[in-house]
């Protein structure tokens, strides 16, 4: 389960003015504390920096690796800013995202060849986001099939089939479940990520929608998230789904994490 | 006699059954039908828009209520005369180019439908060029760009500038919204008004059109 830290985004309002003031300091902790707490990468976005996207990318890129030993999610839809943010990147990189928007798709596709970099792929094109399994399916699979071709083979991608919130639609949460089942079943090497959030948007007590619905996806087959480690309970369900699902060895993480305090919530 | 009061309980429910029972009971007793949408149907979504506005009930329960108006709507619209049908201040409402989200687009149409204007609801991912055409045939007042990606947030600007550069310069209102969308940019960009969420956009469009 490859846990991306999300936190590093300035359109949240301290990370947001952290940026604008140059905290260094405070930004680093934040990617401390993120790893600390179980992130395997950590996802950098400074889309609400406009006009000056690609030398604030690359310059968070540096001084988040100065501080912690993990690949970035490289979180932009710009080719320059990701350009930029890749050859200041240490390791290999993910970057978020593409998808089968052909602008999009156009654009990300040369940064993806002749590296080794992974990369979020979201289920959607120019006619927009699924409505059903079926439409989900084919898009994931025009992206794992197109990407192919192109020599990213499926261990790099981690296809997003979008989230979208049970609050407005309620047939949302299933579809996304069944959906993921069925990419795996026909791709078994692909990864799954998604933004576990969304699901809860315009809800009461989202938090609890959150990780009810982390639980569910991960049995679903989905093994990544991009979401909040610094939520302990939701960790907490996370080690716990784990060991339930068997993909921890003697539990032993999750006695770990007993250890740890982090099961306590 | 029509009791608006229960027209617009039963929609602040989203009881749809019964608001559309009422409002054909209401017609039925020759009550004009602008009168029934005014009293029944925009009060209950003021209602309802309040209380969105104080965290006191979430979105899907503004959905079912937004339901609820609608099938009154669907009873009243056609016996409107046309000069009234025209009284309306027409709100025309679209998510910016290159962004596929709508929930927010459509709260805020819902609102502004369920505070009287009429709504004209171009969808998703529409380029400048398409809001200046629906301008030219609908003649709105008020005209509202959303946007949820900051990555999108940019195309507004254009979609202003389009405006701006059109026989339409100064006679349509711009208000712009969407989770990355705040006063500063309204400003940047030059657009006439701001509003954080769906409810405060309602007030916002009043202000614009001199009705508040």
């Amino acid at each position: 389960m490859l846990i991306i830290g999300e936190l590093i985004n300035t359109s949240r309002k301290k990370i947001g003015e952290a940026v604008q003031a140059g905290d260094i300091q405070y930004l680093q902790q934040v990617a401390k504390d993120q790893v600390e707490a179980g992130a395997h990468v950590l996802d950098v976005n400074c889309g609400t920096i406009i006009g000056k996207e690609p030398e604030t990318l690359e310059w968070l890129v540096k001084l988040v690796q100065e501080v912690v030993d993990v690949p970035l999610c490289l979180d932009s839809p710009d080719p320059v800013a990701l350009e930029r943010a890749l050859q200041a990147h240490k390791g290999t990189a993910m970057i978020n995202s593409i998808s089968l928007e052909k602008e999009r798709y156009e654009a990300i596709l040369p940064l993806l060849k002749g590296t080794d970099c992974s990369v979020v792929a979201l289920c959607m094109d120019d006619k927009g986001m699924p409505e059903n399994v079926e439409q989900g399916v084919e898009l994931a699979s025009r992206l794992v099939d197109g990407l192919g071709e192109e020599g990213v083979d499926p261990d790099r991608i981690y296809l997003d089939p979008l989230v979208r919130s049970v609050g407005t639609g309620p047939h949302y949460g299933i579809m996304f479940l069944e959906t993921v089942k069925a990419i795996k079943e026909k791709y078994p090497t692909v990864h799954i990520t998604c933004g576990l959030s969304n699901i809860s948007f315009g809800l009461p007590q989202r938090r609890l929608l959150n990780r009810t619905f982390l639980v569910m996806a991960m049995a679903a087959g989905m093994d990544s998230a991009i979401m909040d480690p610094l939520d302990k309970v939701i960790m907490a369900h996370l080690y716990a789904a784990r060991a339930v699902l068997g993909q921890d060895e003697f539990c032993a993480d999750y006695i770990t994490a007993q250890r740890e305090g982090k099961l306590e919530v | 006699m029509a009791d608006f009061t229960k027209i617009s309980q039963a929609l602040i429910k989203g009881d749809a059954k019964t608001v559309k029972e009422l409002t054909e009971k209401a017609v039925a007793e020759g009550i004009a039908p602008g009168t029934v949408i005014q009293e029944g149907l925009i009060s209950g979504m003021s209602v309802i828009a309040e209380r969105f506005k104080k965290n006191e009930i979430y979105v899907p329960e503004v959905l079912i209520a937004a339901r609820a108006m609608h099938t009154g709507l669907g009873v009243l619209k056609p016996l409107l005369t046309e000069s009234e049908t025209e009284a309306a201040e027409v709100f025309l409402i679209g998510t910016v180019k290159g962004d596929l989200h709508d929930i927010g687009k459509n709260l805020v149409a819902m609102m502004m439908e369920g505070a009287g204007f009429r709504v004209v609801d171009l969808g998703v991912d529409v380029p400048a060029e398409k809001f200046v055409d629906a301008i030219r045939e609908h003649k709105p007042s008020i005209v509202g760009l959303s946007a949820l990606l900051t990555t999108t947030m940019v195309a507004m600007k254009d979609t202003l500038e389009a405006i701006k550069a059109s026989e339409f310069k100064d006679k349509v209102k711009v208000m712009i919204g969407g989770a990355p969308v705040t006063q500063n940019y309204a400003d940047e960009i030059g657009a006439d008004g701001y509003a954080p969420d769906a409810s405060t956009a309602v007030d916002v469009a009043k202000q614009l059109v001199g009705v508040a």
